[in-house]
């Protein structure tokens, strides 16, 4: 047990480390940090009309994320594994005295770090909150704790998608489309319609397996114990799934 | 050292590895020779435990890869066919990244990581992009790699592919240093280097082993040679087998 969990450690330090410098190697990490702060700027401002609210909260910036995230998130992670099976360099991965878990672990960890640095990032919009009034700084904290496991969640989605293919064309869009169920279970349009059709049961039922629902308690600014085993929940079933899947390539490569 | 027991893979039904045994002690080097397609690389994968044979089990000092993997890898060095790298890091991070996963400590990393420098004579282009390398360096860096934890047990798939002659006499070299306290599996197209470098040569043809002699007793068999002698008894085995 002792051993296992070492070799975990070091797999997961091996790789976490690999990764991390492979983003900023090349021009992915920078472009997609850009990106991300241009949009969720774009959308905070004009498409949510922040100035319009009259109020000091970040609720406009904190809507988009989801969705923000269910684009952008699998093009971060559509690399992780899908390189290393069009590279072959899962040939040499797979020699290593390493443990995949601990692996996938660092793979993913990695992605949540630049994703991590893009929320950082948008610090300016708290600031502008502060300036503009008092806004509850305490909710924005849980809120900012809760994007960020969120953005876990549909990373790890996205590592595991990418562990199927080996073209980051199919991984970003196999990744788009899971987390695409994800997160519109709990859109009210969606969830009304359910529930339209076969009761309100079914449509709560349908809802509790959407990110949205959990993030939607956050931005009232209330940490909940099930919000954080739901997504720590997601996030640890997609790497065993993401594990299992890259097992199976040792297990029946050709 | 290593030892491969009645060792078999299959892909969707057709068989690539059929009872596959034989074992390499330490001092031996082996030349394994088949034609394209006969099941070299997926022999050494399974030694190397980069797949897992659907039967049969391979011993690499004492440890099964089967049922102790880890083990077992920590004692084995692999050059995959190809030499597949990491473009986007330079040969110093690629060694650093196989130290850590090697579990090898920063200090003794650093002695490692200078003695394969020196061993595959890449100092020169330590801080240069691997994408940037041509196929000779890459494949330098390859046998760098596997060679960072000093395994017993070397397994490397066509190592002097793409090389030109003075890499190809430099790598053959090393090989023959190694030899002496390492047991070396290598799968090669080049018949002329099998005596340079090997002791030991097994053909193995459709997946099966079919003969298993040194170079010089193999080459007896037929006036032109190594190359002639493979020639024949790879053709005999498929008239064989289209008789049959």
């Amino acid at each position: 047990m002792k051993a296992e969990l070492r070799d975990i450690l070091t797999s997961l330090r091996a790789s976490y480390l690999r990764e991390l410098r492979a983003y900023f190697a090349t021009p992915l990490a920078y472009v997609f940090v850009a990106i991300f702060l241009m949009l969720v700027g774009v959308f905070t401002w004009e498409a949510s009309r922040f100035f319009d609210t009259g109020l000091a909260d970040l609720q406009p910036f904190f809507y988009w994320h989801p969705w923000l995230y269910m684009i952008f998130l699998p093009a971060l992670s559509m690399r992780l594994w899908a390189d290393e099976i069009a590279y072959s360099t899962s040939e040499l991965l797979f020699s290593l005295p390493v443990s995949l878990f601990g692996l996938a672990t660092g793979k993913l960890l990695a992605a949540w770090s630049v994703a991590a640095l893009s929320l950082v990032l948008t610090f300016p919009m708290w600031i502008t909150v502060n300036y503009l009034g008092a806004p509850d700084n305490g909710a924005i904290a849980i809120t900012y704790l809760t994007s960020l496991l969120m953005a876990g969640a549909y990373l790890s989605i996205g590592a595991a998608m990418s562990s199927l293919f080996s073209s980051q064309v199919l991984a970003y869009i196999a990744g788009i489309l899971v987390a695409f169920v994800f997160t519109a279970a709990g859109w009210p349009m969606l969830v009304g319609a359910i529930s339209g059709l076969l009761g309100a049961a079914a449509g709560d039922l349908v809802a509790q397996f959407s990110f949205l629902t959990y993030f939607e308690t956050a931005q009232r600014g209330v940490l909940e114990l099930r919000a954080l085993l739901y997504f720590g929940g997601v996030i640890l079933a997609w790497l065993s799934l993401n594990t299992i899947w890259v097992a199976n390539k040792r297990a029946f490569a050709g | 050292m290593l030892e491969l027991k009645q060792l078999s893979k299959s892909f969707g039904g057709r068989t690539a590895v059929e009872s596959m045994s034989f074992s390499l002690n330490k001092g031996e080097v082996l030349g394994f020779l088949g034609q394209n397609g006969a099941g070299k690389s997926t022999t050494m994968r399974m030694a190397a435990g980069v797949i897992e044979p659907d039967k049969g089990d391979v011993i690499v000092a004492g440890h099964s890869i089967v049922s102790n993997r880890r083990e077992a890898q920590r004692r084995l060095g692999f050059l995959p066919e190809g030499a597949p790298l990491y473009p986007d890091m330079t040969p110093l991070d690629f060694l650093n990244f196989l130290c850590s996963a090697h579990r090898i400590s920063r200090s003794d990393c650093r002695s490692a990581v200078e003695r394969v420098i020196a061993d595959a004579r890449i100092a020169d282009v330590m801080s240069k992009r691997i994408s940037t390398l041509s196929k000779g360096y890459r494949r330098r860096v390859g046998l760098a790699g596997a060679l960072i934890h000093d395994p017993d047990v070397l397994i490397l798939d066509e190592p002097t592919d793409g090389l030109d002659p003075i890499q190809k006499r430099a790598v053959r070299a090393l090989i023959s240093r190694m030899a002496k306290d390492k047991a070396i599996v290598i799968s090669t197209h080049t018949l002329e280097e099998v005596p340079a470098m090997c002791n030991r040569v097994i053909v193995i043809d459709q997946g099966k082993l079919i003969a298993d002699s040194s170079p010089e007793d193999m080459a007896k068999r037929r006036k032109g040679g190594l190359e002639e002698a493979f020639i024949d008894l790879v053709s005999k085995k498929e008239a064989a087998s289209n008789e049959g």
